[in-house]
């Protein structure tokens, strides 16, 4: 049972967790808009999530056992390192800086879109569960 | 939770663009300042920011490294009866240029702005995280 809601949740776990990183990301995006030679920077979204629902991490946040007794956790799709790329600029700017902030906030509030919905239809299995539980 | 991190990431930036703004204030209330405590016209300041990288490079915040001394000419202005001025007549004026410096405190400002709407977002996104399942 424990497994089967953990599988019911985990897709949308993984995808908020890659959108929270995403987030971060972009928010630190926004902070250096005015940073000289700072490159804005993004993650690939599709790709990312197939490779963190594959359990592929590239060795970022992973569960560390510390003692014999600890469950090693593999394979449970950590989104700790999700690769990053640089964004080619529409124009760039001449102090080297490719952050344009348009674009930024487009894809911020993409980004916050996307992840308010993964938030609402979680919310929403969770309720369904519990119907199912409590009938 | 790692959305705190946002928080960092974009209060980094208020600060940063804050002292920026700091710095423009001074600018342009001293653009007249033939003198000051040295003895000399006011220096123009310039502040420089720097990208904070936050653990394996990720995602970081900004800072501002070092406060600059704007390295252009001062402005020369003839005024034969001002008490600052040389043999020649000529007063030593601050190098600020408050067209510059205009342009300048709008973008700090705007760039307060943007930092100040992801937060929002943030905040609003962890708080919907928080009525998950009720």
């Amino acid at each position: 049972m424990i497994t089967k809601l953990d599988d019911a949740f985990r897709f949308h776990e993984v995808a908020l967790n890659l959108r929270a990183e995403r987030q971060q990301v972009l928010a630190s995006n926004i902070a250096n808009a005015s940073t000289p030679n700072y490159k804005a920077r993004d993650i690939d979204f599709a790709p990312a999530l197939q490779q963190a629902l594959a359990g592929k991490d590239s060795g970022g946040m992973r569960l560390v056992s510390t003692a014999p007794g600890h469950i090693r956790a593999e394979g449970q799709g950590s989104t700790g390192s999700a690769a990053l790329q640089y964004r080619t600029p529409a124009q760039g700017s001449v102090d080297g800086n490719t952050v344009e902030m348009d674009a930024e906030r487009a894809q911020f509030v993409q980004n916050s879109v996307h992840m308010e919905t993964g938030l609402t239809v979680l919310s929403m299995q969770i309720k369904q569960m519990l119907s199912a539980i409590q009938g | 939770m790692s959305s705190f991190k946002i928080f960092e990431i974009a209060g980094s930036a208020l600060t940063a663009q804050s002292q920026r703004l700091n710095v423009v204030a001074s600018n342009l209330a001293n653009a007249d300042s033939a003198t000051g405590s040295d003895g000399e016209a006011y220096k123009a300041k310039q502040v420089v920011f720097e990208a904070t990288p936050a653990g394996k490079d990720r995602s970081g915040g900004v800072r501002v490294s070092t406060v600059i001394t704007d390295p252009s000419p001062m402005r020369r202005v003839f005024e034969p009866k001002h008490p600052m001025a040389d043999a020649d007549g000529y007063v030593t004026m601050p190098n600020v240029n408050v067209v510059e410096e205009m342009v300048n405190m709008i973008d700090a400002s705007r760039a307060y702005q943007n930092s100040v709407e992801v937060m929002n977002t943030a905040k609003s996104l962890m708080l919907r995280a928080l009525t998950l399942g009720q």
